[in-house]
């Protein structure tokens, strides 16, 4: 087992690399000079030099990356270029916003996605599955941002049960102590902030499970479907064990592998939609944040969040290998 | 996703070519004929709106008569401009096709000659070349577009080109596969035998042969191509105002949802949806049809 989590954390180590390279050529695809693209053509040219310097673009390039990755590596991505403060430390501020976002949009897609999936499966064309599995079409079918704000127009603007924006009332206080503002206000016992935060998070996490809900049903049934095929399954069924048994005992815990793939795959999914998620409910997170700094060109926001996310989601995929091997001795031993 | 039916094996005629199989058996899918007949649609109003409708984008708005309900003269309301919802979406259709297909078919194109260069000459090339993919792979899809486009500029043409980067790492996986697979089956030895050289191999005996799992995925890469260039087009990356692009109206009019202004915002997003089911049906039925497992079906729960 550690033989092979070792092995697949070296085999990381050049696609790493290559995102790197990525990320830091970012700066270069741009058209033209981009230091005036980031100041404007008429920028003053002693502000020109500062901000060349400061980006360390005065530089060859290949000494450029190993600067940036010498930097990355410690921690350091770079200043915003508007507002001069460290983007690491904005991430570090943002980052709880997207990830308690995340969070709960993964949580509603596991806990809805999975058991309908099941369900899909082993009532096999009924009307329960013939919906979901239509349900599940149109989630994979639509914008997400779309849907945000359809929900948001319903829920909020309409009916008036739910706010449209935010994270919590400008009326509330709330003492940060992890960021996820509903573990904060459990652990202050504020329960005003407690029902506030969650009504802020009810609909932009809803908006951002759908895809992901979808996706995991879909795959929960067709995995479950293919192995309610095999031949194992026709003996345990034909020694006389009950229909629940052979699903859950049997079945399940073999079909349950691509689930636990595809769960993984669509972190990235969630990270990537937050973007859209957070810009229109107005989400204080690293996605709005990635956003304003695309309009703004403050490039070295739009790297260090492009790297971070990449990072993260490089990451879970490797929990994923790892868990896959723990959960299926076969593939230890490949 | 389609019905799986058992199949009356039967019916399946020797004499039919296997493409001719599979699209009898695809049309047996009563979601496969759906998607395609949307599909259809759609494509019908691309090539005829621009024909029999004019429509200048620039000069359209009409400012008295701004974010009116639906109504017989305007069947899906006018928005913040004043400007039709129904004649704008209906011109938003050659450009998200347009968009799906050129984007397809650089993934596509790109791809699959970069898989099937791999998994032919195998040695160095082979982890070159899937090396970089995993490298595509490892960014999440929608990120690594917007990182494209929001480098090279926004527009249209990045639009296209940033969604076909981000699709070629699949195609080129499948594409290997399937050279992996074939490369060793007799029919390419017979080919090399009488003196084929590798270009002929490739591209007339073995692509041939295995064109069937990059069919059904670029025909389902083209309601990810749509749903990719509509973010885009929201986050004002894509087709820049006042072009009637869906996901920029969208991005256009969401502001005045709290005005109670519901129409500029549902009906270009019903637009994107119906094309991406669409085609997401029409993949689903296609890989269906074109797997050859499903020739046997078993009898299950």
């Amino acid at each position: 087992m550690l033989t092979y989590i070792i092995r697949r954390i070296v085999s990381l180590i050049p696609v790493l690399i290559g995102v790197s390279i990525i990320v830091f050529m970012f700066i270069h695809l741009i058209p033209g000079d981009p230091v005036l693209s980031i100041l404007g053509e008429r920028a003053a040219v002693e502000n020109v030099e500062r901000v060349r310097k400061q980006m360390g673009l005065d530089k060859p390039i290949w000494e450029q990356y190993f600067l940036y990755v010498g930097k990355v590596v410690q921690g350091d991505f770079g200043r915003s270029i508007r507002s001069n403060t460290p983007v690491m430390d904005e991430i570090r501020a943002k980052l709880p916003a997207t990830a308690e976002l995340a969070l709960w949009a993964m949580i509603f897609a596991v806990l809805i996605g999975v058991p309908a999936g099941i369900i899909s499966a082993a009532r096999r064309n009924s009307i329960f599955d013939t919906l979901a599995m239509f349900v599940a079409l149109i989630g994979v079918s639509m914008p997400v941002f779309w849907l945000g704000l359809m929900l948001a127009f319903v829920f909020s603007v309409w009916l008036g049960w739910l706010p449209f924006s935010g994270r919590l009332d400008p009326t509330i206080t709330l003492i940060p102590h992890t960021g996820f503002m509903v573990l904060d206000s459990l652990i202050d016992g504020n329960w005003k902030a407690l029902g506030n935060s969650m009504s802020h998070l009810i609909l932009p996490s809803l908006a951002l499970a759908t895809i992901p809900l979808a996706i995991i049903a879909r795959m929960t049934r067709s995995s479950l479907l293919e192995e309610l095929t095999q031949d194992y399954i026709r003996t345990a069924k034909s020694k006389g064990l009950a229909e629940r048994t052979v699903l859950f005992r049997h079945a399940l815990k073999n079909a349950f592998l691509p689930v636990v793939t595809t769960i993984g795959l669509q972190v990235g999914a969630l990270l990537s939609g937050a973007i859209l998620t957070e810009t229109i409910f107005s989400w204080p997170g690293i996605g709005r944040w990635l956003y304003g700094a695309i309009g703004a060109r403050d490039y070295p926001i739009v790297q260090g969040v492009a790297l971070l996310i990449t990072f993260i989601y490089v990451f879970v995929n490797l929990l994923v290998d790892i868990s896959y091997a723990f959960l299926d001795p076969r593939i230890r031993y490949q | 996703m389609a019905e799986l039916v058992p199949l009356d094996v039967g019916a399946l005629d020797i004499k039919y070519s296997f493409f001719r199989q599979a699209v009898r058996r695809m049309w047996s899918y009563r979601s496969a004929r759906i998607g395609f007949f949307v599909i259809l649609f759609f494509v019908l109003v691309a090539i005829c709106v621009p024909i029999f409708w004019y429509y200048d984008a620039k000069s359209d708005s009409n400012l008295p008569e701004k974010l009116l309900p639906p109504s017989w003269a305007h069947p899906f309301g006018t928005d913040q401009l004043g400007r039709d919802v129904f004649r704008r979406v209906a011109h938003g259709a050659p450009i998200s096709l347009q968009v799906g297909l050129v984007a397809v078919a650089l993934g596509l194109g790109v791809g699959s000659v970069l898989g099937m260069i791999a998994g032919f000459l195998r040695g160095w090339v082979d982890s070159v070349i899937m090396r970089l993919m995993d490298i595509l792979l490892a960014f999440p899809a929608t990120l690594l577009a917007i990182g494209i486009v929001a480098a090279r500029g926004p527009g249209l043409g990045n639009t296209m080109i940033a969604i076909g980067i981000v699709s070629i790492p699949g195609y080129a996986r499948i594409a290997r596969s399937m050279v992996l697979s074939l490369r060793e089956r007799e029919f390419v030895s017979a080919a090399q035998a009488i003196g084929a050289g590798p270009f002929r191999v490739l591209f007339r005996h073995i692509l041939p042969n295995g064109l069937s799992p990059l069919v059904v995925q670029a025909t389902l890469n083209i309601a990810t191509a749509v749903l990719e260039a509509a973010a885009l087009g929201f986050l004002g990356l894509g087709a820049q105002p006042p072009q009637p692009e869906w996901g920029a109206m969208l991005s256009d009019s969401y502001k005045f949802l709290t005005v109670g202004a519901w129409w500029p915002v549902l009906f270009p997003g019903l637009a994107i949806m119906l094309t991406v089911l669409g085609f997401n049906l029409l993949g689903d039925g296609l890989r269906d049809a074109l797997d050859p497992r499903m020739l046997v079906t078993t009898k299950r729960f």
